[in-house]
């Protein structure tokens, strides 16, 4: 062998070691947490564990209902409220911007995604929470659902609008151009034929910012108000159950994992297990959901 | 937020321990209560500038982590900011209890709710879910915002030994992970109440009197505030050399010295 099909050889092998060690880092993480929650799966058992509405880990009660409906329940508020505001940044700077405008906004979008998000976290708190608690329903503290999507909104826009705004760039320029000679004004072009050409990229972008919401908690655990209770509504709207306090799956286990011991450990380990699965399940779904870019057929 | 504090105190530990290696190894290891934490600290500090070639390190975790790893010998010394359960005395009955200072538990409330004196009563009516509205006890028609800490934490596990006899702080409490979380929220959030180490207070929230007694050290050292902890140091056994002179120098004239200075109550 020469020497540069030696390197071309060792080059292939080193990047295929790098494939190999992050698929070797999810399986590890996936068997010790797994591991660890067996405990809880024995003793609990994973039904009372899913659908157990009581939370009291010193008096053995360990039901974990309620952070799974706080922990959907967030992430939709996020995606009802992000997904417009983030597809609308995205068609704005891959459509409308000038260039100039285009520069100095996609770097500001950029910034967003930069902050801590134990800055979130002090933000939502000082301010979103006493601007929510101005909502006049019994009981609203302002901590709830609605602050932390609102937070969460914030988060995710920079993810899903700059890979929204990738598909939508990534749409052939005849298509455009087809559309607009045929005479179609540009609003038309860009719901009849540019967004359901990006339709898969943006669906995936959904989808990551979906992933980053579940997982978020920090800025959660700030605003959430971590009672462990399902969500209800308090007055006769039902959108009023966002203004209900909750606790998500990973505020549950940042929250507790600091003091824990014995069964309680092996419970939050649990939680994450579930945590995993969902997430789990929701890409293997989307990746289903998204399909195949229509002109590659 | 407690993980990177975790994460940096144990970054800022490595640097420490990359420093000392030249002048000697670590005599004393400590770990435990977040709430004990800062004092051990100061006490550290106190103990090593009066004693030559001593180091002393000081780890937070929680006061579970503090029994568990005096127990466990993973720490010299554990910090707890509760008494030590039957349950652990059972599974390791060689734990030795110093309580170092005491720390009165203080009950607040968003400045000018109204209220300003409970009895022990209507604290453990308002905890537990009994009492819902202020107007209940002499206040505004407005709903109870109940806030806590979460479930392990040595000030909550202290409130509900010393306040809430066998009842149950309700579910619908909003929970915070810190005392210092405890504060801000209560600080911004009207017809709030909450429980809180003495060291914490400050003018954003308000002090509520227990039957007619403010929530002073005086009070506290004079014995007329009921709600009041010890701060633990738990060793396994007779403690070792190093950590028996720590102790000695936190019991006598300049140890709680500082514990007074921080606010804290002295054991004497």
């Amino acid at each position: 062998m020469t020497g540069k099909k030696r390197l071309e050889s060792a080059v292939k092998y080193i990047f295929l070691f790098s494939a190999l060690m992050s698929i070797l880092i999810v399986v590890m993480i996936g068997i010790f947490t797994f591991r660890e929650a067996i405990p809880a799966f024995r003793e609990i058992g994973i039904i009372k564990l899913l659908t157990g509405t009581v939370w009291r880990p010193g008096q053995g009660q360990y039901g974990i209902l309620a952070m799974i409906a706080g922990s959907g329940l967030v992430t939709l508020g996020a995606v009802v409220i992000g997904v417009p505001l983030a597809l609308g940044c995205a068609i704005f700077l891959s459509e409308i911007a000038p260039p100039a405008v285009r520069s100095f906004v996609r770097p500001s979008i950029e910034l967003l995604a930069g902050i801590p998000s134990v800055v979130y976290g002090l933000f939502g708190m000082v301010v979103i929470v006493p601007l929510v608690r101005n909502i006049d329903v019994p009981g609203n503290t302002g901590f709830g659902l609605l602050s932390a999507s609102i937070v969460l909104a914030v988060m995710i826009l920079p993810t899903i609008s700059s890979v929204s705004e990738y598909a939508i760039r990534s749409v052939p320029k005849r298509f455009r151009e087809g559309s607009l000679a045929m005479g179609a004004t540009k609003w038309e072009t860009m719901t009849k034929v540019i967004l359901p050409g990006a339709r898969s990229g943006i669906m995936s972008a959904i989808i990551l910012g979906l992933g980053r919401a579940l997982g978020e908690t920090i800025a959660m655990i700030m605003v959430i108000g971590n009672s462990v209770i399902i969500p209800f509504a308090a007055s006769d709207n039902p959108l009023s159950i966002f203004l209900s306090r909750a606790r998500t799956l990973t505020g549950n286990i940042a929250v507790e994992i600091n003091y824990a011991t014995g069964l309680h450990e092996s419970a939050l380990f649990a939680t994450g297990v579930v945590l995993f699965a969902l997430i789990m399940i929701m890409n293997s779904s989307a990746r289903m959901l998204i399909g195949r870019k229509k002109w590659e057929k | 937020m407690n993980s990177i504090l975790k994460v940096s105190s144990l970054c800022f530990m490595l640097a420490i321990m990359g420093f000392s290696s030249s002048a000697g190894a670590v005599d004393v290891t400590v770990a435990g209560s977040t709430t004990v934490q800062p004092l051990a600290e100061l006490l550290a500090e106190g103990y090593e500038s009066f004693t030559d070639g001593i180091t002393i390190i000081v780890q937070g975790g929680g006061s579970s982590v503090g029994v568990k790893s005096a127990a466990d010998g993973t720490a010299d010394i554990g910090m707890a900011s509760r008494e030590v359960k039957n349950s652990e005395f059972e599974e390791h009955p060689a734990l030795i209890v110093h309580t170092i200072a005491r720390d009165g538990i203080a009950i607040v409330i968003h400045p000018g709710s109204g209220v300003s004196s409970l009895s022990l009563e209507q604290v453990r009516g308002i905890f537990s879910g009994e009492i819902t509205n202020w107007n209940e006890i002499g206040g505004e028609n407005t709903p109870v915002i109940v806030v806590s800490r979460e479930e392990g934490s040595g000030t909550r596990a202290a409130f509900e030994d010393m306040v809430m006899d066998d009842e149950l702080i309700c579910l619908g409490a909003i929970l915070q992970p810190s005392n210092g979380a405890v504060r801000t929220t209560v600080s911004i959030t009207p017809s709030s109440i909450a429980y809180l180490s003495f060291g914490y207070m400050d003018n954003s929230v308000g002090p509520v009197s227990i039957d007619g007694v403010a929530p002073t050290v005086a009070n506290a050292t004079g014995g007329s505030y009921p709600v009041v902890r010890p701060l633990n140091m738990i060793t396994l056994g007779q403690p070792s050399e190093a950590a028996a002179g720590w102790l000695d120098f936190i019991l006598g004239e300049d140890g709680q010295a500082i514990v007074v200075s921080e606010g804290y109550l002295p054991v004497n």
